[in-house]
């Protein structure tokens, strides 16, 4: 499947000659190519549900009775702490799974198997955007079947929350895709990438909304709370918590928005898929 | 003769649209806030505060919808309340301490009990005279009638009985042990049977009316909760007698039990320290008062789950459902 956009460069030459039904073919290339490399990774697909699974059952049982007390906007009455958290467990799916789809742009990078992409005559704005929508769709159906679960363990949302919050899903899965996009391109090795899975993902996820209300952070901590609202994170989170109920935090999807676009704008300003491979023909050279 | 038409449809819909604002209020006495909040059941909103004696707790509805009973605990008396005006419109002798009562099913006849006095009052609501004075066990509260007015139940909170009294004679007829600190009873829409909860003991004993034996208990087990926490306290049963709804106070829940099976099948999510339970006139929605986080919480009986939660006084404690 990898040589899906190589084909349509043999045939075609020049990104002038393209038409709509071009683009969708090589669209269509990149979202089945990472569906597939999604379902051959039963580990990945097994560790994405586990993740939020394991934060459902363990650790929210232990802190369902500290919170559970408060009403605050969205919800109308008293929810358990396993209510609460469920959004934050659906930004934490889209977080892990945009980051991951970009770790594996630099694992293509490090291996080669980048330059397929690069000899691809479409412009590098679109295979981008490609690669971006197939890692969030791939999420989103993470969170789908990790909401399903959740359904069981007695965790439900309103019926139509689970529709409503499909286009919240997609634009906090756009934007944390983005960022990882962003982050992959600003790397050299796969090595340091892991150290900033743990500079990026983890303060973003605990200095946030997911976990607890901002105005049990803002009591424990003002600073911490000041973190919180400049986290996009907390917005993403805001954004999916509200649609689950049928409303729209006009606020949290205009930061959301906003941060989308310069992610993806980051991106592929400083998307050079062929940096890996350059620095490692100067370090080679060099030796 | 359109025009006709139009006046004549105006005309029907005047005394509809003259007093919707008054249709199935819910009346909340606040324990702590000494007064009785108001609140629109169609849009869940608070419309009036009405300010009342000192510790309103018991508190119930004239069969007509006109009148609200409250039980001023502190000032000793039972305080009525005109619905139409919010206006308190006289007072009954109600004997020291009144906590909680019950209204006949005619409307006529208020059963008080007295808390510090040990005593039953009986008061007629027409002449607003004391009928009869019952004695009762030590710390009387939870009172129950039966749905055809000729029994009475009252629980004493501290000699762990529930009396039944028959209120032709007004004399005690049976005595029924239950588990520690009874609070509430209620009677089955048929008739056949009394529940009644136990704050300490933590359970619900069901006794059968003819019998006037305990035929089952009832226990609750919360996950994450220690077994003290969960104490039963105000009890609704549907009016086809299938489904029973138990408050269980410091647990902050609503238990939700299969009336003919006496299964718990559900709990129910509400505010803090839950207390007593009022049902709407369609039965489709059951409220509960949630004391110590100052609400009131709707809870949809078709699919059991909590639809909303309302800010009310302070210490919230009983709720009455006006019929019309």
């Amino acid at each position: 499947m990898t040589d899906i956009p190589g084909n349509i460069s043999i045939r075609s030459s020049g990104h002038n000659r393209f038409g709509p039904v071009q683009y969708l073919v090589c669209l269509k290339g990149i979202l089945v190519r990472e569906g597939l490399r999604y379902l051959h990774q039963r580990e990945r697909f097994i560790s994405s549900l586990v993740r939020p699974l394991l934060w459902l059952f363990i650790f929210a049982a232990g802190f369902r009775q500290v919170l559970g007390v408060s009403i605050i906007p969205p919800y109308q009455t008293y929810v358990l702490y396993e209510v609460y958290i469920t959004p934050g467990l659906c930004g934490m799916i889209l977080l892990f799974s945009g980051m991951q789809s970009s770790l594996s742009m630099v694992y293509d990078r490090e291996m080669g198997n980048m330059r397929t992409l690069l000899v691809s005559p479409f412009p590098r704005w679109f295979l981008l955007m490609s690669k971006l929508l197939a890692g969030v769709a791939v999420s989103i159906v993470q969170v789908y079947a990790f909401l399903f679960i959740a359904w069981f363990w007695g965790v439900k949302a309103p019926a139509s929350g689970y529709i409503l919050t499909l286009p919240a899903l997609f634009i906090a899965g756009m934007m944390l895709g983005a960022l990882g996009m962003l982050l992959s391109s600003m790397i050299k090795q796969l090595e340091n990438f892991a150290g900033i899975m743990n500079f990026v993902i983890f303060p973003m996820y605990f200095a946030s909304s997911a976990l607890y209300p901002l105005w049990r952070v803002q009591e424990a901590s003002p600073l911490l709370y000041k973190i919180c609202l400049l986290n996009p994170f907390t917005y993403a989170v805001e954004l999916v918590r509200f649609a689950f109920y049928g409303k729209i935090e006009w606020i949290s999807l205009a930061v959301v928005c906003g941060f989308t676009l310069v992610f993806i704008a980051g991106a592929i300003i400083a998307y050079d898929p062929s940096r890996g491979l350059v620095i490692k023909k100067q370090e080679g050279g060099n030796n | 003769m359109r025009h006709h038409m139009c006046l004549l449809a105006a005309a029907a819909a005047l005394p509809f649209l003259a007093q919707p604002g008054w249709a199935n209020m819910v009346y909340v006495s606040n324990e702590k806030g000494n007064s009785i909040t108001v609140v629109d059941s169609t849009s869940m909103e608070v419309v009036k505060t009405i300010e009342v004696g000192q510790r309103p707790r018991g508190i119930t509805i004239s069969p007509d919808g006109k009148i609200v009973y409250v039980c001023a605990s502190d000032d000793d008396t039972v305080q009525m309340i005109d619905t139409s005006t919010g206006k308190i419109v006289g007072t009954l002798p109600s004997g020291p301490d009144p906590e909680l009562f019950i209204l006949s099913p005619d409307g006529k006849t208020l059963y008080v009990a007295n808390e510090n006095d040990n005593l039953v009052t009986v008061i007629n609501v027409e002449t607003r005279a004391v009928v009869a004075e019952i004695p009762v066990g030590v710390e009387p509260e939870g009172m129950g009638v039966s749905p055809d007015g000729k029994t009475i139940v009252n629980t004493s909170e501290t000699t762990n009985m529930a009396h039944f009294i028959d209120t032709s004679t007004h004399e005690i007829t049976d005595n029924v042990l239950v588990d520690s600190r009874p609070r509430y009873a209620q009677f089955k829409p048929d008739g056949s049977e009394v529940w009644v909860s136990a704050e300490i003991g933590g359970t619900v004993s069901v006794i059968d009316n003819k019998t006037r034996a305990v035929k089952h208990k009832i226990t609750f087990d919360i996950q994450g909760l220690r077994s003290e926490q969960i104490q039963p306290v105000g009890i609704r049963i549907s009016a086809d007698g299938k489904k029973a709804y138990v408050a269980l106070g410091p647990a902050n829940r609503v238990a939700v039990i299969n009336a003919e099976t006496y299964e718990v099948e559900k709990y129910v999510l509400v505010g803090q320290r839950v207390w007593q339970l009022a049902f709407m006139p369609d039965g489709k929605t059951i409220i509960s008062t949630n004391g110590l986080s100052n609400d009131i919480t709707f809870i949809d009986t078709a699919t059991d789950e909590p639809i909303k939660s309302v800010t009310v006084g302070q210490l919230p404690w009983g709720v009455a459902v006006a019929p019309n």
